[in-house]
Formats: C-alpha cells, structure tokens, sequence
C-alpha cells in the first residue's frame, strides 16, 4: 500500500516547510528527510537564514509610529484638497463648455472656427496641463474598465471611441468625466513607453459641420483641435507638431470609420 | 427599511475602517522595497489615497492583497519613472547602533535584495516579511500559484549564492 510516506518530498514542500505552509503531519515527513538528506537541509536552513534577516532588517517598521500624513483622517480631508482641483478643472471645462456652445450659436459658417478652435484648444492645454502634470492620479476611470467607454459616451451624449493609438506607442490609460455648462466633457488620457501623456478632450458642439485641423501651442504643450459630426476634439500633448497631427488624424480616422459603418 | 441600514454596514466606512489597522505592514513592505523611508512612506499614501478613491472599486476580498497590489503597481510605475531620468535616491545607512554584527549583515541582506529582479524580490518579502500564503502572494501580484512558486525558488537560490558567496569575501578584507 503507498502511504503518504511514500510520497517524495519536493522542492515546493521544502519551501512551504520553510514558510510553515505544511500540514503538521508532512512537516515531520519534511524533517526526517532532512535528517537524511544534509544538501536539501543546507539549503532550507540557508532560506530560514535569509527570512530571519529579512525580518531582523524590516520587522521593526510596523512598530514605528504611523506619520500624521499617513493616517486615515488626514488622508480623507486631503479629499477635500482634490475636491478643490476638480473645482478648478470643472472651470476649465466650463470654458471648453462655453465654447463648444458658442459654435453652435454664433457661427453661421467657418470662417471663424479657428478662433473658437483656438479657445478650444488653450481650454485643453490646460487641461492637459492639471491632468497630466499636476495632479497624481490623472484618472477617474481606467482604461481596462470596460464601462469607460459606455460611461463618456451615455454622459457626453454622443458615441464616443477610445481610438487605438498604439501605432503611435500611446496606450489608454483611463479617463475622467469633466462637467461644463454645455454638457460633459471627457477627457481620455494616453500615455507613452517613455511616460509621455496625451489627453483626448471631447465635448458635443452644437451643430454639425467639419473643420481642419487647428494648431496651438503654449509653453511645451501643444494641441490639435477639430470639429467633426457633432463633435468638437482637441489632442493636446508633448508640442511636437507633427506627431500630434498623426495622433489627430488617427482619431479622426476612428471616427470616420465609426461613421460610415453606420451608414 | 431603516432597520436594514443597521444591518448593511456603508462599504466606504469599512474600507476605511479596515485600512487603518494595515498600514504598520505597509509601511514594512515599502521600506523594504524602496529602501528610502520618504520614498516608502509616499509610496504607502499614494497606496491609501488610491484605495480611498477606488472605495467603490473594493467588492468584499481580501483588502490586505488588494492594498498590496496597489503598492506593487504603483511600485513598478515609480520604477519605470525613475529609470527614465537618472536620480539620485538616498539609500539610507542602516543604524549603526546596537548589535555590532547586525550593521554588515542587514547591508548584506539589503544589497542581495536588491540584487533580485523586482518580482522575485517582491514575493520574496511578501512571504517571508509579510508572512502571506503563497494564494495570497499570487493575489497580490496577478499571477497563478506556480509562478510565485517559480520566482521564491530563484528568489531563495540566487539570494543564497550572493549571502553565502561574499560574506567570507568581506570577512577577509576585515
């Protein structure tokens, strides 16, 4: 009959042995080996040797005081802090709100959609700048949640995308819902292998109608504004013109193609 | 109705309630990763501020491997981050205070830590300083069983061959 005794020991029981992971019963398993076996016993003593000065360096931070600016009550009225910020980002999108508006009301043509363009864009710049620079967690929704997506599009009122920008080497990271007079805005944000954030800024505009692209820059950010089908887009990024222009026509291409699949 | 809400505790107030009491081992567990006490010390508040923003994010679980991997995430990006620009982090001296034999032997433990490729080191503390189940450790790092049971292995070989290879070396030029 094969009893458990039988069983030969392992490399993984040696370890769970070490880290007090075996029944009692394989434990004494475990140490008659031992007995016998003095390479496998060098080594698991060589792992118990290590744990103990592991815990003999680090064991004794939890004894520590917790620092004030650790403690849960602190933390939560930081909230507040962060409140204040999203205050401030709501302005800003007041202002993308405002102008997102103003295209649907003033506007019989485009002549003049490079101002709004550019009010637009200055809007995202800045944006872009509290979302990517300032605040430490630039998302309120990350991108591997499924809903992200659902969630923009249901409160900005119109089929948003999170196009691919991987050909670009950008990644989506996630996005936020920024409220406006005029409507949500979201703002998607994408990140580069080498830390380099863009942000998607999408709002309704009120009317339908098509713009080039509109160039503006400030500082060392830059952006791409657009109208298209309803939908005013700004891209605002590191300012390197020529690759935020490709960013902005691989959105557009999204888009487009979001759109004849409808037709 | 009103009687049901004594019975539902507000899940926002029991994940604060349930944060507090882990941040002791937190703090531990990024000492020993980050090696730099305000390092640490940032890397557990950015941990606790994620945790209170995604409150609703929590779903019941195990709130201790949850807080872990926030740590371990926001670990790797710190990593990333600072290997894109070249800066400078104070590596504190350990205290030479108290036992004499303690100062050379926590350098050694700390250099052979960091020795390790980030993951193994990351189970490697997770077990042995946090005192996790080898589940627990797999949940905290998104991986299956075997692979936690993988990188300890190479973790505990490698972290031998460096604690056994050099303190006779440096015994010598004592």
């Amino acid at each position: 009959m094969i009893t458990k005794r039988d069983t030969p020991i392992t490399e993984e029981e040696l370890h769970a042995y070490v880290d007090g992971a075996l029944p009692y019963d394989r434990a004494c398993e475990v140490e008659e080996y031992l007995a016998a076996h003095p390479d496998a016993s060098s080594r698991v003593a060589a792992w118990r040797k290590q744990a103990t000065l592991i815990r003999e360096r680090w064991g004794g931070v939890a004894d520590e005081p917790v620092p004030e600016r650790l403690k849960i009550d602190h933390l939560v009225s930081r909230k507040a802090g962060a409140a204040r910020k999203i205050a401030a980002a709501a302005a800003i999108a007041f202002v993308i709100g405002a102008g997102v508006g103003w295209v649907g009301h003033d506007l019989s043509g485009f002549g003049r959609n490079t101002d709004i363009a550019r009010a637009l864009a200055d809007a995202a710049i800045e944006a872009h700048r509290l979302y990517v620079a300032e605040v430490r967690h630039p998302i309120e929704v990350r991108a591997d949640e499924e809903h992200l997506v659902r969630w923009l599009s249901r409160r900005v009122g119109s089929q948003l995308k999170a196009p691919d920008l991987q050909p670009e080497g950008l990644k989506l990271l996630g996005g936020r819902l920024l409220s406006g007079p005029r409507g949500p805005t979201a703002l998607l944000m994408y990140e580069g292998t080498s830390g380099d954030r863009v942000t998607l800024t999408t709002a309704r505009a009120m009317r339908e109608g098509e713009s080039a692209f509109q160039w503006r820059s400030s500082g060392e950010v830059g952006a791409v504004a657009w109208f298209e089908n309803g939908l005013a887009f700004v891209v605002a990024g590191p300012a390197e013109r020529e690759r935020l222009n490709r960013v902005a026509r691989r959105i557009f291409d999204a888009y487009e193609v979001a759109e004849n699949e409808k037709k | 109705m009103a009687m049901l809400n004594y019975a539902v505790e507000n899940p926002m107030t029991a994940v604060r309630r349930g944060l507090e009491p882990l941040i002791p081992a937190l703090r531990r567990f990024a000492r020993a990763l980050a090696r730099n006490s305000e390092t640490a010390d940032d890397l557990v508040q950015d941990t606790l501020v994620r945790a209170l923003r995604g409150e609703h994010l929590f779903h019941g679980g195990d709130l201790r491997t949850w807080l872990f991997t926030i740590l371990l995430n926001l670990d790797r990006n710190r990593r990333r981050s600072l290997s894109r620009k070249p800066v400078l982090a104070v590596i504190e001296d350990v205290d030479p205070a108290g036992d004499p034999g303690a100062d050379g032997r926590a350098r050694d433990i700390e250099r052979g830590l960091s020795l390790l490729p980030p993951e193994q080191r990351e189970v490697l503390l997770l077990v042995t300083l946090e005192g996790m189940s080898y589940r627990e450790a797999a949940e905290s790092q998104g991986v299956p069983i075997g692979t936690v049971m993988s990188r300890l292995s190479r973790a505990r070989t490698a972290l031998r061959e460096h604690l056994e290879g050099e303190l006779p070396q440096l015994r010598r030029v004592q």
